[in-house]
């Protein structure tokens, strides 16, 4: 009952991976089994909690929905891809973690990611849109302030 | 640093999408187990035909119960009713079914994909019978004597009914009081049932390191040292053989972490098939295999007197515990019992709390199981004691509260084997300072004022009081390298509450070194000898206290190690940024990696010391600490769709001593999310038949950024506890308990109802339909 596998080529954060894939394989189990970036999480497989959000070609994307063989050369950014380096922390996890925004970090990646798209497509949100744009991942442990907070004091750090 | 809001030392790590969660690991030639579960409410299993799953390439084996029959029950952990026995989970389905969703079959193979493929083509044959989903009508047969035997394991003559047992407490002379009272006020209310549901689903994975036998387990929570004695048991292993190893767990809450057929399932099937075995639930099957939780039905009277004062409580209630018995047992409904009366005086008590059975998935605790449920009862109650009045709502509760000049104040009850007495507390100071702090005056007026200009506007209020420091024990190990790096090691449990941060500060503080010198190891049962878990809120009064105690210890060490070296008493000596100095000399110093050198065994030996600069100490504490608080909220309606919306959310709670403040308000904020949710929106409901309703994230709706007002806290110190050095009470339920209570205060105001809340969630549509009625909608 197992189908054939086909080749794959993924470019995510920089890196180009090779794989082979089921073509019914979804990109978040091909990132998270064949390249071994288990940063992007399942929450619900479903496409409701946001766990798995990442960025597809610049746009906050929900892994579980899309399969690998999708996204053949198209430009894929998790979460091991945004900080700079080991040093430095990507000013949206420096302010997750000076807020407090965080308690489990199931949700983290997928908030950061979430964040990261919002912010870069519009570096200005009114409160309001934060909150809109937000709204459409889950986190079962801080409600949610911190997680406005942090994401407002980055958007701001963002544009210095 | 106790006391200081030090950000996470747990978080660099889960922020880089390193953390390791129950699915992230993966080793080579493992199998995949996938769980066939059964599809109706309720039947007699007639066969289960194995062959074509069997057939499929890839599949290793597929068990049912005949191959598990050695297998005992899943066995109680806490508050373990006897009565309750017969009523426990077989990790396989024998001979009925019931509930959607229980574990019949199990298919182990090459890849989760085949394993589910597979799963599909296992046939179960199952004779439907009607379910019993009622968890307060008539008691109805429930076990055959053969279950009922087979449950208890011990030989049991007759079936037995739908009710595993009654909660019964009683104090002083309830029928007195209701003959002299002025007046009897009854609710009857229900909370409905919903639980934690973290967002990370459940998982396990199991091997046998070939090189030394031993059964390594991954995806432990919560209480690793009594799942190893658990799964040791019951396949017959030593425990000295079973290691558990948390990593990181994906929120916790109460289900995560207890003993569920699967942790026994995949173990086994890794030592049967010699294999590594994984086994990760999708969302569906977390959703109806995780405990369920709340869902009872109360029925309270109060007699009181003319000025609002509450002179007897007789309460029943009952609780819908679903399908099995699990690891709970009683819990629950005993918390609930016990913590009935809450900050109110109550001079006599009766309460009688039934646990029935039904074909729904069995139900376990949930953060602050018990006392959610019973606050929202109790402060419906005390609502309509003021409105039957005409009293005020807060100031009936203050003319009931235990006043300070009584604490501490001893209920002749018990509350989870322990004596119930509540350490300390200042209510009505408590009170007054949410008051002033939050300007409740303004609050109320600017509600009444735009309720009057037409909006449906009102406010609510919720008391309670809650527990917590379960003991007995938690003991802890800190050790001091030759570098000066700290290791401080305890049987605690961490399911992303900050445990690690909170244990680390306290290390830090008693040896004066930088929290990133520190590294917290728990949830390892080969790296220390016991743990309780994390669990009913004790984890900074048990570990913390412990961890204090072993600091202190090692301190005392290194101050004696380096009087030797300096030839000087230690009480001219102080510990100073990681190192040891003559008092008004900051030349004499000596590192504490330089002190743990000393302490190599050969030198130490010398000293009359033993090796290392380490010390092991434990904390006991046969009582719980008794936090106490307050929510006040604010809630519209939308007159059209009857949607309610809660516009602020006010905390009140004392703490005793807050180790992290932070963390704290971290804590309650997110309380408050699952207060709002089960108050609102979350509901696990099932059709006639027994169908779940919510089996996904589209149905079971948990709250988004976009349903959760500000939240303010005032955490308030007025009452450290006794019991502990650093007169702690953990912080862990607060602040969901009074939120159902508080929420249903605030609609009732809104709609002017008095009495209008009866049931959560409180949907959009019941609002609408009170409307209809009342003629409200404009
Ligand atoms: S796992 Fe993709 S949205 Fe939940
Ligand atoms: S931090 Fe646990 S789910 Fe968000």
């Amino acid at each position: 009952m197992t189908s054939p596998t086909v080749p794959l080529r993924l470019f995510v954060n920089g890196d180009r991976h090779e794989i082979q894939v089921e073509p019914r394989k979804t990109l978040a189990d091909a990132l998270r089994e064949d390249c071994g970036l288990t940063g992007t999480h399942l929450g619900c497989e479903h496409g409701v909690c946001g766990a798995c959000t990442i960025l597809v070609d610049g746009k906050p994307a929900r892994a579980c929905l899309m399969f690998a063989v999708q996204c053949e050369g198209m430009s894929i950014r998790t979460v091991e891809g945004l900080a700079p380096d080991d040093e430095t922390l990507h000013p949206l996890q420096q302010a997750f973690w000076d807020n407090h925004g965080l308690q489990c970090g199931f949700c983290t990646p997928g908030f950061l990611m979430l964040a990261a798209g919002v912010l870069e497509e519009n570096p200005e949100p009114t409160e309001e849109e934060l909150v809109e744009a937000l709204s459409s991942n889950l986190c079962r442990c801080t409600g949610y302030q911190n997680i406005l907070k942090a994401t407002q004091c980055a958007a701001e750090a963002m544009r210095e | 640093m106790i006391g200081g809001s030090a950000r996470r030392v747990e978080d660099p790590v889960l922020l880089r999408g390193r953390g390791r969660f129950a699915a992230d690991s993966t080793v080579s030639g493992q199998l995949h187990l996938r769980v066939v579960r059964a599809g109706v409410a309720h039947g007699l299993l007639r066969g289960i035909d194995t062959t074509a799953a069997l057939a499929v390439p890839g599949v290793a084996a597929v068990w049912t119960a005949v191959d598990v029959a050695d297998l005992p029950p899943i066995d109680f952990r806490l508050t373990a009713l006897d009565e309750q026995r017969p009523y426990r989970q077989p990790v396989l389905a024998r001979t009925r079914v019931r509930y959607v969703g229980e574990p019949v079959a199990v298919v182990l193979a090459s890849s989760e994909y085949v394993a589910e493929d597979a799963a599909e083509l296992v046939e179960v044959d199952i004779d439907p019978l009607p379910a019993v989903l009622d968890g307060s009508g008539d008691v109805v047969p429930w076990l055959t004597a053969e279950e009922a035997s087979w449950g208890a394991q011990r030989e049991i003559a007759m079936g037995l009914g739908s009710e595993s047992a009654e909660i019964r407490l009683e104090y002083g002379d309830v029928a007195a009081a209701f003959a002299a009272a002025h007046r009897v006020v009854e609710v009857d209310v229900t909370i409905g049932r919903h639980s934690g549901v973290p967002l990370e689903c459940r998982g396990v994975s199991a091997r046998v390191d070939p090189s030394t036998g031993v059964l390594v387990v991954d995806g432990a929570a919560k209480v690793p040292f009594w799942n190893r004695d658990a799964i040791a048991r019951m396949i017959g292993w030593n425990p000295r053989d079973v290691h558990l190893r948390e990593g990181h767990v994906g929120g916790g809450f109460g289900p995560r972490g207890e003993l569920y057929p699967e942790d026994v399932l995949v173990p086994l099937a890794a030592v049967r098939l010699g294999r590594p075995v994984r086994w990760i639930a999708d969302r569906q099957e977390d959703l109806v295999s995780t405990n369920h939780s709340r869902d009872q039905r109360h029925v309270l009277r109060a007699a009181v007197d003319e000025t609002g004062v509450v002179t007897a409580l007789d309460g029943q209630f009952w609780t819908d515990q679903g399908a099995y018995v699990r690891t709970h047992s009683a819990t629950v409904s005993s918390l609930t019992a016990s913590m009935l009366p809450g900050p109110y005086r109550v001079a006599s008590y009766r309460v009688s709390g039934r646990i029935r059975m039904t074909n729904k998935t069995p139900a376990g605790t949930y953060r602050s199981p018990g006392r959610y449920e019973g606050t929202f009862a109790r402060e419906r109650l005390m609502d309509q004691i003021a409105n039957e009045l005409g009293l005020d709502r807060l100031e009936v509760r203050r003319r009931n509260f235990i006043p300070v000049e009584e604490m501490p104040y001893q209920r002749p009850i018990q509350a989870m084997g322990t004596e119930l007495i509540y350490d300390s507390g200042d209510y009505a100071l408590l009170m007054d300072k949410l008051e002033e702090r939050f300007e409740l005056a303004r609050l109320r007026a600017d509600v009444q004022r735009r309720r009057a200009a037409g909006e449906c506007v009102g406010i609510g209020y919720g008391w309670f009081v809650e527990k917590s420091g379960l003991g007995p024990y938690e003991g802890a190990e800190v050790e001091v390298d030759t570098t000066g790096a700290v290791t401080v090691t305890t049987g605690t449990s961490s399911v992303g509450q900050g445990v690690d941060t909170v244990l680390t500060q306290v290390v830090a503080d008693v040896l004066d070194v930088d929290l990133d010198r520190v590294r917290a190891v728990r949830g390892q049962t080969d790296r220390f000898g016991y743990g309780r878990g994390a669990f009913a809120t004790r984890q900074s009064v048990m570990a913390g206290s412990a961890v204090l105690k072993a600091a202190e210890a090692v301190r005392v060490k290194a101050l004696t190690v380096a009087a030797e070296h300096f030839e000087i008493s230690p009480d001219d000596l102080e510990v100073v940024q990681g190192g040891i100095q003559v008092v008004g000399n900051a030349d004499a110093r000596i590192s504490l990696g330089e002190v743990a050198a000393l302490l190599e065994p050969q030198h130490a030996n010398r000293l009359g010391l033993t090796p290392g600069l380490l010390a092991e100490e434990w904390f006991h504490c046969d009582h719980m600490t008794y936090p106490y608080g307050v929510h006040v909220s604010v809630v519209r309606i939308d007159r059209e769709t009857g949607g309610p919306t809660v516009e602020r959310y006010l905390v009140g709670y004392d703490v005793g001593k807050a180790l992290n403040p932070t963390l704290v308000e971290g804590q309650i904020t997110g309380g408050v999310a699952q207060g709002l949710g089960g108050a609102l929106l979350e509901e696990f409901r099932y059709d006639e038949a027994g169908q779940p309703q919510a089996s996904t994230f589209m149905d079971y709706l948990m709250p988004t950024m976009h349903e959760m007002p500000p939240v303010d806290v005032l955490v308030t110190e007025d009452a450290p506890s006794p019991l502990n050095p650093l007169g702690i009470k953990g912080a862990g339920e607060g602040g969901v308990t009074a939120a159902a209570a508080c929420i249903a205060s605030a609609i009732d105001d809104a709609l002017q109802s008095p009495g209008f809340v009866t049931r959560t969630p409180v949907r959009p549509d019941l609002i609408r339909a009170h409307l209809a009625t009342t003629g409200t909608h404009h």
